[in-house]
């Protein structure tokens, strides 16, 4: 006999010791942390009330979405603090869509078949929403965004989907034409983002600006993963009188630095979506030529001096300084001109549960009755962005916008315009389509 | 704009896209033109220069009050090196257990570019992060203005490529990474320690993305995905130079960049990635060996 026979073949090594070590470790991690793990079964009454935030933490969106995710956990807790919805707590639960269309389907649907939450929200990028929404739709899953799209106003969307925090790009850029055409001049170049939020603009600003008497001479489509813009930027027609961009991702820097190297300060004056340098400090040296230029703002990034006492409540909830910069880090600047969209979502949510009595997901449909039957909502607390008309067919939520100029480094707002500016509404009208 | 004043803009872009593509894709060839090995990580070690530019020059104008051009020598020194030992690293965990196998490399390497790009994303996190050019010059031309700091990058990779030919055609360890390249196992019969080239050609490669990537960190940002754009446009110009010709790397880099430039400035961005798109698929249906490439022996 040799040693071979009678020697154990299945002797336990160390590396299948460790393979068996890590199955366990990994099992177990799964099973407790897997969605629809359920460790408790209390009754309906006191279970929370689960919201979706479908939000941009990676990608081309992150810095709006790590404020996006700050402004939910601060209104969350305010809504906790003073008892819930209905009696129940309110728990937020994260998913990161990448900011691509594709994984915010998938998202839905993990939030509807792993989560089992009550809505969805949150969801900025355009491109994110369109791709997602239908999945909402066939979920039967309310889906409020946060995304100034006109794709929900326009009646491209669904029945399940919302937009009651924010304005669209229709009514800002009707209300904003006139302010162009009559101070800064009549004939305007656009720059603006190749994909739907750029179209947006690109659909609504000519004909806003040819109703002021003015013209578009130039549109410059600019592929949203760009980075780098001298190239677009002879396209750029001496005539110009006002040249108009609105940039998203992590290249708005390089644009807004590469338009001030081609230009210096030889320039025609320079109208901006604040999308242009949203969460960008407006101190970085290269960026001195934008002083005099003009900005939309959503939301004012630097406390006012007729500031609201609304806005300094919610500025410091969210943890934000009087130069729009976080509290704890002066140079994380915030992406203060948009994340109030999803403050007052999230009081609209609180609302319109509390009309439809809503104690969980078999009340999915006296909770979009409910949200359906709103006209307007108040400043206050809740909207410290200002008041806004909610027009309950076309889903779309319609505010105040602000103008602002650059001076010694600081946005201050020049003009805010009536919510009426906005032009006529679309005749979109969701309620017709089943629930 | 007139056709002169456009040209000049157009060419300007084009060399820049030259530069810093020669750096990037000399890295690629040459670690295939040494090794066989396709590196798909070759645009996350780009990205980790950038990023690691940005720690190295935060930390030295945070912590030492320095002005941002000793923040971007130090991250122009300390960048490709931490690259480097980091490939280097990468090749002797993971392509040296594989024997440099061509089919299991592509796929490990592919691994090492989630592995790279998710640990970035993990420590660093999602955000576009400026680093501070050495200088701020602004040209202005009589008909537009340009960045002083552009026209000294071009300058910089023009000096540096010279260094790579210099040491690969003129020194002796340029001439043992030549005679592996020709043939691994005779130069192995002559001494050469192909193990310890294999891994100084692996962390060299990485090393010129990485310093492409301090370059153009002070025009761009540093952000977690920015290594897919460069990763691609490299495989573009090897394959159109010839995998592992460096001359042929070269002369494509700059034809590329140059199409890219005018073309893009001229009529579309999108027109001219279709361009030299199409050209690759040329190259390889006439000419699968690549420009300047020499025939499989």
């Amino acid at each position: 006999m040799t040693d071979k026979i009678i020697k154990p073949s299945s002797l336990i090594s160390r590396r299948t010791t460790l393979k068996g070590v890590g199955a366990a470790a990994g099992a177990g991690l799964i099973s407790a942390t897997a969605p629809g793990f359920v460790r408790y079964a209390q009754a309906q009454t006191s279970a929370p009330i689960k919201l979706g935030l479908e939000l941009h933490r990676t990608g081309i969106g992150a810095s709006y979405g790590r404020w996006y995710e700050r402004v939910a956990n601060a209104a969350v807790k305010i809504i906790n603090d003073e008892g819930g919805i209905n009696g129940r707590p309110v728990q937020l639960i994260v998913e990161d869509d990448g900011t691509d269309p594709k994984r915010g389907a998938e998202v839905i649907e993990k939030f509807a078949t792993q989560h089992k939450v009550d809505l969805v929200f949150g969801t900025l990028f355009s491109n994110v929403v369109v791709g997602a929404a239908p999945r909402a739709g066939e979920l039967k899953m309310p889906y409020l965004v946060v995304s100034e799209g006109t794709h929900v106003s326009s009646g491209s969307l669904n029945r399940y989907c919302f937009q009651p925090g924010i304005t669209d790009v229709r009514s800002q850029v009707t209300a904003m034409a006139p302010f162009m055409t009559k101070n800064l001049g009549k004939k305007v170049t656009m720059m603006f983002p190749d994909y739907a939020f750029g179209y947006d603009h690109r659909d609504n600003l000519p004909a806003a600006i040819k109703a002021q008497g003015g013209e578009v001479v130039e549109m410059i489509a600019v592929p949203p993963t760009e980075t780098s813009f001298t190239r677009y930027l002879p396209r750029i027609p001496a005539n110009t009188d006002v040249l108009y961009h609105v940039m998203v991702g992590p290249s708005v820097l390089t644009f807004v630095t590469e338009l001030g190297e081609f230009y210096g300060s030889q320039h025609p004056a320079i109208f901006g979506f604040i999308d242009s340098i949203e969460a960008v400090d407006l101190k970085t040296p290269q960026l001195d030529f934008l002083e005099g230029s003009y900005f939309w703002e959503g939301n004012p990034r630097y406390a006012q001096k007729d500031q609201s006492q609304w806005d300094k409540l919610y500025r410091a909830a969210v943890g934000v300084d009087d130069t729009g910069a976080s509290v704890h880090d002066p140079k994380d600047i915030s992406t203060y001109a948009h994340m109030y969209g999803v403050w007052e979502t999230l009081f609209v949510i609180k609302q319109a549960m509390q009309k439809a009595g809503y104690q969980g997901p078999q009340d999915k449909a006296k909770f979009i009755e409910a949200l359906e039957s709103f006209d307007k909502f108040e400043e206050g607390r809740d909207h410290p962005q200002g008041d806004k008309i909610f027009n309950g067919k076309n889903h779309q939520a319609y505010g105040h916008q602000n103008i602002s100029k650059v001076e010694s480094g600081r946005l201050n707002v020049v003009h805010r315009t009536a919510i009426e500016d906005g032009g006529p509404q679309t005749t979109a009208d969701y309620t017709k389509m089943a629930l | 704009m007139a056709f002169g004043p456009f040209l000049l803009l157009a060419t300007f872009e084009g060399l820049l896209q030259a530069a810093i593509l020669t750096l990037t894709a000399l890295g690629l060839s040459l670690v295939f033109g040494v090794m066989r090995v396709v590196n798909v990580a070759h645009g996350e070690f780009y990205m980790l220069g950038a990023v690691i530019a940005w720690w190295v020059s935060t930390f030295v104008s945070s912590m030492f009050g320095m002005p941002p051009a000793v923040g971007f020598i130090a991250a122009l020194i300390v960048s490709p090196l931490a690259v480097g030992a980091i490939a280097m690293v990468g090749e002797r965990l993971i392509l040296k257990r594989l024997n440099y196998n061509p089919e299991s490399t592509i796929v490990a390497t592919i691994g090492m570019l989630y592995i790279i790009q998710q640990s970035v994303l993990l420590t660093y996190g999602p955000d576009a992060r400026r680093v501070a050019a050495p200088f701020y010059y602004r040209i202005q031309l009589p008909w537009f203005g340009y960045s002083g700091y552009n026209l000294f990058v071009i300058a910089a990779a023009a000096v540096l490529l010279l260094i790579v030919w210099f040491i690969l055609s003129r020194t002796r360890i340029g001439l043992i990474m030549r005679a592996t390249q020709f043939d691994a196992e005779t130069a192995q019969a002559f001494g050469i320690p192909i193990d310890r080239v294999y891994s100084l050609v692996f962390a060299a490669g990485a090393m010129l993305a990485a310093i492409g990537a301090v370059l153009v960190v002070p025009i761009r940002q540093a952000h977690y995905l920015m290594g897919l754009d460069p990763l691609l446009l490299s495989f573009i110009t090897v394959i159109i130079g010839g995998l592992g010709s460096l001359r042929g790397t070269v002369i494509a880099a700059l034809l590329i960049g140059l199409s890219d430039g005018i073309i893009s400035v001229f009529f579309s961005p999108t027109l001219a990635k279709m361009i030299s798109t199409l050209l690759v698929a040329l190259v390889l249906v006439f000419k699968p060996e690549g420009l300047f490439g020499a025939k499989a022996r």
